[in-house]
């Protein structure tokens, strides 16, 4: 193992080294830094151009300023942005922040969604379902990023900034959307041609009541969910985890579950003061580089997770893990949809700010600018400006997840041994989530840390085109702008993160799947 | 007579049904049922035994697996070649052949209207950065047939400008002819950058490993390590600096930016091999462990024969199906690097830098949006349906599964049929081919 990694880092450094020849070669060719000094009309330009060739260096051969470049690398010294001045090592830490903010939350849901998806369409192969889901995602993965944000900006930025000034039901709109709804979980749920009806009436109803019913009652513009909420989302959660995870005879574990939701709805009013009052210290007060929100948040998810676990524990019976495991999934889903109620709160105060005025979701930037308020405020003026970007890039990467875990699943659900369990009598919720849907993850192993750690590379078109300053936009305007220190230091980090993340899809898998052996 | 081969055809049924509910395509049997080495190494012991030179493949003797899986279609390719079996599967894949046609209609029209190079085209207008005067206030002429919804009754009426006109009075119908006639250019021309250099490096890697391996895939580290898309922006920064800093003649740099889209597609071409490299390479890794490389060396033939004649033909699978899901993919990277600027400059058109150029108009002109990005997603669909329809027709794997619909009507027909003791029950019958099973790539990264 030592063997192996040892020989690891020494390739990648070595790969890192070549690379950067290449590239810093390649740069000082492709840049032109004298550019707008030669195409000016200034009466010392030719003085301009003199002091700015000094500057950087230019009459030197370009090994030698690579070679001082690399001096100053290995010294911890990232060069300067020339162009302002500031030194690059104090640009990347907001740049990256920037990206894994946005990046985090699209990789999070498109997994999410994608890899269900997938399961779903794999576990009905050649139903009219698995066809639509194939078709949509091919279409996806056709879709240009660029588009698509300039599509998103329109429809789903102006005009529904316009549409919530005065919303009334668009009932040929809504009608649609139910009857999308209906057809999906018909075809996600199947089973025969009388449920598939019941099925179909059921969502397709349920759709068209809720989305008119918040239409109509004024919902949307000042929504909440307030205890009952909580405890229909929590009690929902419940028996959805323990269905899909233990099956109802393992009463335990629902009772587990449903303890959670119980001290959800108990715990709602007693929460609410300390958010409302805790507010602006959620926002102002700073330890160490986080707020005191961020801190409270991880700590609430932290301690939610150790009350489901010890809940389910209490529980007591045979198979403990699983009580302990749902507890705490349902304890997160619950704990989020009280963060969530307390942001709809909000929402009202949030709309008629005098920075937001009514528009709120935005088409650029990370924050609105000028925008100081408290926690809840300003988590709000995040989400508005993620949704749009969000959206975008889940569509685009959402149908590779799909595609990948349809056929992950499709390979796991033709093995010996989905034959044998199933020949011995278990049940068929017991074949797919114990014996197929474990094995048909374990692919995932390979792609997940890749496509985590290529967060901190930022998303390039996406955040050029949604005004996001984060790596990849770092990356393009440094480009433009002929400055090679902070490009080079964007290859440099994008590089060794890649490798980083090959290296642990590896050890991950090696752990994971015990016919593969790590050695060099 | 009769009764025996309705006692066979029941038997296939059988095993039809055993594989319908067998979802996953993926046997042990599978692969040697049209293997990619093709009619060659099973068939030479098979034709000896039965007597029969066309049956290459097994019929009954799939029976020896146990799972029957592909004995309907056994029969099928009885006596077809590789490439015949190939082209059967290819053409029973209806996103398939639905994206061939597209492709093809769509560089038709790109090229009989705005001709290729110096040849001019059918339509009126050949120089898509001319001007003209505003028709109807720019908006496209396109007009609908009354069946469509649209007010030109029987047919299409194209009028002057189709897909209207920007602010300056340019033809937006030209332009985005020849937009897609750039993509298609850059597409090709990477196809064949990728094929020369992904192939040869692959190939040598995996005949030779040792050394050769070891450094060729130490360069393929190097190069995919970086997302493609900032090689892609440097590379491209790259083709449009360099003339004018070399202070090069007014002439040469005339003519290295009018032939920036083959430059681009070259650099883009140097960065998207490796995928094809480390494919093909393990694929070469198995093949050369195979008898008839064996043979091939025992009977005199050199390396460089070996490789080109026997093994190359046995990967041409695994190529083509890459081939194509990288030009989909150079469709997609070309276009967004032009968005961003780093890709094709004026005069130069591509379909990402009209959409750049007109995404500030959408609210005025969104026919300046629309049609280019329509444009895009049919050509990178219709490829990506192609490149999945040739992936399942190579994939010895996958198999025609009756629907379950299907499965019914034919167990009630037997039922029937065996009820009235009469024979020539359906065998095989009218089947629906699945979508891939194969995990797709993963190719989206460079998207973002």
């Amino acid at each position: 193992m030592i063997r192996f990694l040892l020989r690891r880092f020494v390739t990648a450094i070595g790969i890192l080294f070549a690379i950067s020849i290449v590239t810093y070669a390649l740069l000082t060719l492709a840049l032109d830094p004298l550019k707008d000094l030669r195409e000016s009309t200034a009466l010392n330009k030719a003085d301009l151009i003199a002091s700015r060739t000094r500057m950087l260096r230019l009459n030197d051969p370009w090994y030698d300023r690579y070679i001082s470049w690399l001096g100053n690398l290995v010294q911890g010294d990232f060069g300067t942005a020339w162009r302002t001045g500031q030194p690059v090592k104090a640009l990347l830490p907001g740049a990256m922040a920037t990206s894994v903010q946005l990046v985090f939350a699209a990789t999070f849901i498109a997994l999410l969604i994608g890899v269900t998806i997938g399961v779903v369409s794999a576990l009905r192969q050649y139903t009219a379902f698995d066809y639509a889901i194939t078709l949509v995602s091919f279409v996806l993965y056709a879709l240009p990023v660029f588009w698509v944000a300039v599509l998103l900006k329109e429809y789903l930025a102006i005009r529904m900034n316009d549409y919530l000034a005065d919303p009334v039901p668009n009932w040929p709109f809504l009608l649609a959307l139910s009857l999308i709804a209906g057809l999906f979980w018909t075809g996600a749920l199947g089973g025969s041609l009388k449920r598939r009806l019941a099925i179909f009436l059921i969502a397709f109803l349920l759709t068209l009541g809720l989305l008119a019913g918040a239409i109509m009652s004024g919902w949307i513009l000042n929504p909440r969910l307030t205890v009952v909420g909580v405890a229909v989302v929590g009690v929902a959660a419940a028996f959805l985890f323990t269905i899909l995870f233990a099956g109802m005879k393992n009463r335990r574990a629902l009772y587990s579950a449903l303890t959670m939701a119980v001290l959800g709805a108990i715990l709602y009013f007693p929460l609410q003061y300390l958010f409302v009052l805790q507010a602006d210290a959620m926002a102002s007060q700073v330890v160490g580089s986080v707020t005191l929100g961020t801190i409270l948040g991880i700590g609430g998810i932290l301690l939610t997770i150790g009350i489901g676990c010890l809940v389910g524990w209490l529980w007591g019976g045979d198979d403990r893990g699983v009580s302990m495991r749902i507890a705490a999934i349902t304890g997160l889903v619950v704990a989020g949809t009280i963060w969530v109620d307390q942001l709809m709160q909000w929402w009202s105060i949030y709309f008629d700010n005098p920075e937001v005025r009514g528009r709120p979701i935005a088409t650029i930037g990370s924050v609105t600018p000028g925008f100081h308020e408290n926690y809840w405020l300003s988590q709000i003026d995040k989400a508005t400006h993620l949704v749009l970007p969000t959206i975008a890039l889940v569509l685009i990467s959402f149908a590779g997840y799909v595609r990948y875990e349809r056929g992950a699943t499709l390979e796991v659900l033709s093995q010996d041994y989905i034959r044998t369990a199933r020949s011995k009598g278990l049940s068929e919720r017991v074949v797919i989530v114990r014996h197929a849907l474990r094995n048909a993850l374990m692919p995932l192993a390979s792609i997940i840390p890749v496509d985590i750690v290529s967060l901190l590379g930022g998303a390039v078109i996406t955040e050029t085109i949604f005004g996001w300053s984060g790596m990849g936009k770092f990356f393009i305007d440094s480009l433009a702008g002929d400055m090679i220190d902070p490009v080079m230091i964007y290859v440099m980090i994008t590089g060794a993160l890649a490798m980083a993340a090959n290296l642990m899809a590896d050890i991950l898998y090696g752990l994971l799947d015990p016919r593969i052996r790590i050695n060099a | 007579m009769n009764n025996d081969e309705n006692m066979n055809s029941e038997e296939r049924l059988d095993r039809l049904a055993e594989t319908r509910s067998q979802p996953g395509d993926h046997s042990p049997a599978g692969e040697e049922f049209v293997g990619e080495e093709g009619p060659i190494s099973i068939g030479a012991v098979e034709t000896e035994e039965d007597g029969d030179p066309a049956t290459s493949t097994q019929l009954d003797d799939t029976d020896a697996h146990g799972r029957g899986e592909g004995v309907g279609e056994a029969q099928e390719v009885q006596g077809l070649s590789q490439g015949q079996i190939v082209l059967r599967r290819f053409r029973r894949h209806l996103g398939a052949i639905f994206g061939l046609i597209t492709f093809f209609l769509i560089a038709l029209v790109s090229l009989l209207s705005m001709g290729l190079g110096p040849i001019n085209g059918l339509w009126r207008n050949q120089d898509p950065n001319k001007y003209f005067d505003p028709v109807n206030g720019g908006e496209p002429t396109l007009q609908f047939p009354s069946w469509l919804g649209g007010s030109a009754g029987g047919w299409f009426k194209l009028g002057p400008f189709p897909f209207g006109q920007d602010e300056l009075g340019a033809d937006n119908f030209a332009q985005v002819m020849q937009g897609v006639q750039t993509s298609l250019m850059v597409m090709l021309v990477m196809g064949i950058i990728v094929l020369i250099i992904g192939v040869t490096i692959g190939a040598l890697a995996g005949y030779y490993r040792g050394w050769v391996d070891n450094l060729l895939m130490r360069l393929t580290d190097t190069v995919i390590t970086l997302p493609v898309i900032v090689v892609g922006a440097v590379l491209g920064k790259l083709v449009y600096t360099l003339p004018a800093k070399l202070n090069a003649p007014d002439k040469v740099i005339n003519a290295i930016q009018d032939y920036m889209p083959v430059e681009l597609a070259i650099a883009l071409g140097l960065i998207l091999w490796p995928s094809m490299a480390r494919l093909l390479r393990a694929e070469f890794l198995s093949l050369r462990e195979r008898e008839f490389v064996d043979s091939a060396r025992v009977s005199g033939a050199s390396n460089f024969r070996i490789i080109t004649k026997h093994m190359l033909p046995n990967a041409m699978g695994i190529i083509i199906v890459n081939i194509t899901l990288l030009m989909s993919t150079a469709v997609v990277l070309e276009t967004a690097l032009s968005y961003l600027g780093f890709g094709i400059q004026s005069p130069n058109i591509s379909l990402g830098k009209l959409i750049s150029t007109n995404q500030g108009a959408f609210a005025t002109r969104p026919w300046l949006f629309w049609w280019p990005g329509l444009f895009i997603i049919l050509i990178a669909l219709s490829i990506n349906f192609i490149g999945d329809g040739l992936r399942d027709a190579f994939d010895p794997r996958t198999k025609r599964i009756p629907s379950q619909a299907k499965m019914d009507r034919a167990f009630a027909q037997r039922a029937r049929l065996q009820g009235a003791g009469a024979a020539g029950v359906p065998t095989g019958g009218p089947q629906v081919d699945g979508p891939s099973t194969t995990g797709a790539t993963r190719s989206g990264k460079e998207k973002r």
